[in-house]
């Protein structure tokens, strides 16, 4: 599981990540209201300028946007039946700019460093009580899971076939949602008889006990 | 918030995760029309957790998703899905778990189906077309008649997630009731 990050540490991999969110969302902020096309154009040539600056690793992220190319051909074609295609067209433009600054900051930046970037946000929890640790217990329980989960499924679906000949079934999903639940139930034990997210907490800010009593879980599970 | 509810949470969060990923189904007569099972995981998370921890588990995934994780369908993720004009489905998806959470509860004294049914098809449907639909037209600027039009694609496939929110949330609470915890 792990994201489409570049590798690297070209001058955008070295920003800081908190000024880069900021700089996206003033950026965001200020192109949101403009509808002059040669001014979106520009701003669109300067966010590929950007991208350029990565070299061929950088342009060929652009490659992983083509489905949402076609979601805009699609939005500009509705544009073009209700006859609004002009509108349809810096909206367009103004969507590609976003999208793509948005998705330029992401392939920059590694996930650590962008929850680090978001962890403050999570900081009000603490005046209701909440531990700040919490959503970094779920975050990570989140990422070990969901592969563990797709497996389960790869699995039923397996079963299924051999029963049945044919091919996977959307009746699978009740005993995938069945397996899960149980699965929480055990996770749920093994993390109280660890101390519990308090006593994971305890051991350091870092999350490599979590991690460790996490594998021992799913260990048992066998 | 005990911890249990903490892992129940990140459960459903890994279950919408894993139904975006799995291979996209096959539907004969919606031929051409990509239909993934991810908003199943939204309509079963406030079905069957209830209205917070339902939506907790979508934000939770929503965040993962904006921190880069390729969670949504078709292994996308990254900042930019917040960017696209699909965002105001996005946004729809925790309130419309929310919504389906409290239906739940409030319908408790009914069969789990046909409670299932309807919380799925008003939160799961109703609700996040209601934050969807404007979300187009405000990024697309499209009428939002036309951005209604534009989204009626994907309604066949939202119609039958929640046939199959029904059959699995029935499934669940039949071979472990304490599971359905939106009426414990």
């Amino acid at each position: 599981m792990i994201g489409r990050q570049m590798t690297g540490s070209s001058w955008l991999h070295r920003l800081p990540a908190p000024v880069k969110l900021l700089l996206l969302v003033a950026g965001g902020a200020m192109i949101f209201p403009v509808t002059d096309r040669s001014l979106l154009l520009v701003c669109l040539a300067a966010v590929l300028s950007l991208y350029a600056s990565l070299r061929v690793e950088g342009l060929r992220q652009l490659l992983y946007l083509r489905p949402l190319l076609w979601l805009l051909v699609f939005f500009l074609g509705l544009h073009g039946l209700a006859g609004t295609w002009e509108t349809g067209l810096s909206a367009v433009l103004r969507l590609l700019v976003m999208v793509l600054a948005a998705n330029l900051v992401s392939v920059t930046t590694r996930m650590d460093d962008m929850i680090n970037a978001i962890r403050p946000v999570f900081a009000p929890l603490r005046w209701i009580g909440l531990s700040p640790q919490k959503p970094a217990l779920a975050i990570s329980l989140v990422i070990r899971f969901a592969p563990v989960l797709l497996f389960v499924y790869g699995s039923l679906s397996d079963a299924y076939r051999a029963r049945t000949g044919r091919a996977t079934n959307w009746r699978l999903i009740a005993p995938l949602a069945l397996q899960a639940v149980r699965m929480s139930e055990n996770v749920a034990e093994a993390l109280s008889a660890r101390g519990g997210s308090r006593g994971l907490a305890r051991c350091g800010k870092d999350t490599p006990q979590t991690g460790r009593a996490l594998r021992l879980s799913t260990n048992e599970k066998g | 918030m005990t911890d249990r509810s903490l892992v129940q949470i990140a459960f459903y969060a890994a279950l919408i995760a894993a139904l975006g990923l799995l291979p996209q189904f096959a539907i004969p007569f919606l031929a051409g029309v990509p239909i993934t099972a991810q908003t199943l995981g939204v309509m079963l998370a406030g079905v069957m957790l209830g209205p917070v921890r339902g939506a907790l588990a979508v934000l939770l995934f929503l965040f993962l998703v904006a921190v880069g994780a390729p969670l949504l369908a078709g292994g996308r993720g990254g900042l930019w899905v917040f960017a696209s004009p699909s965002v105001g489905f996005l946004i729809g998806w925790p309130l419309g778990a929310f919504a389906a959470g409290l239906i739940m509860r409030a319908t408790r004294r009914f069969k789990v189906l046909p409670s299932a049914a309807l919380a799925a098809l008003v939160g799961g449907i109703g609700v996040v077309y209601l934050f969807g639909i404007p979300g187009i037209s405000i990024m697309t600027g499209l009428a939002l008649t036309e951005a209604a039009i534009g989204s009626a694609i994907y309604l066949p496939g939202d119609l039958i997630k929640v046939a199959i929110t029904a059959v699995v949330a029935e499934t669940v609470a039949r071979g472990l009731p304490q599971a359905l915890l939106s009426r414990a």
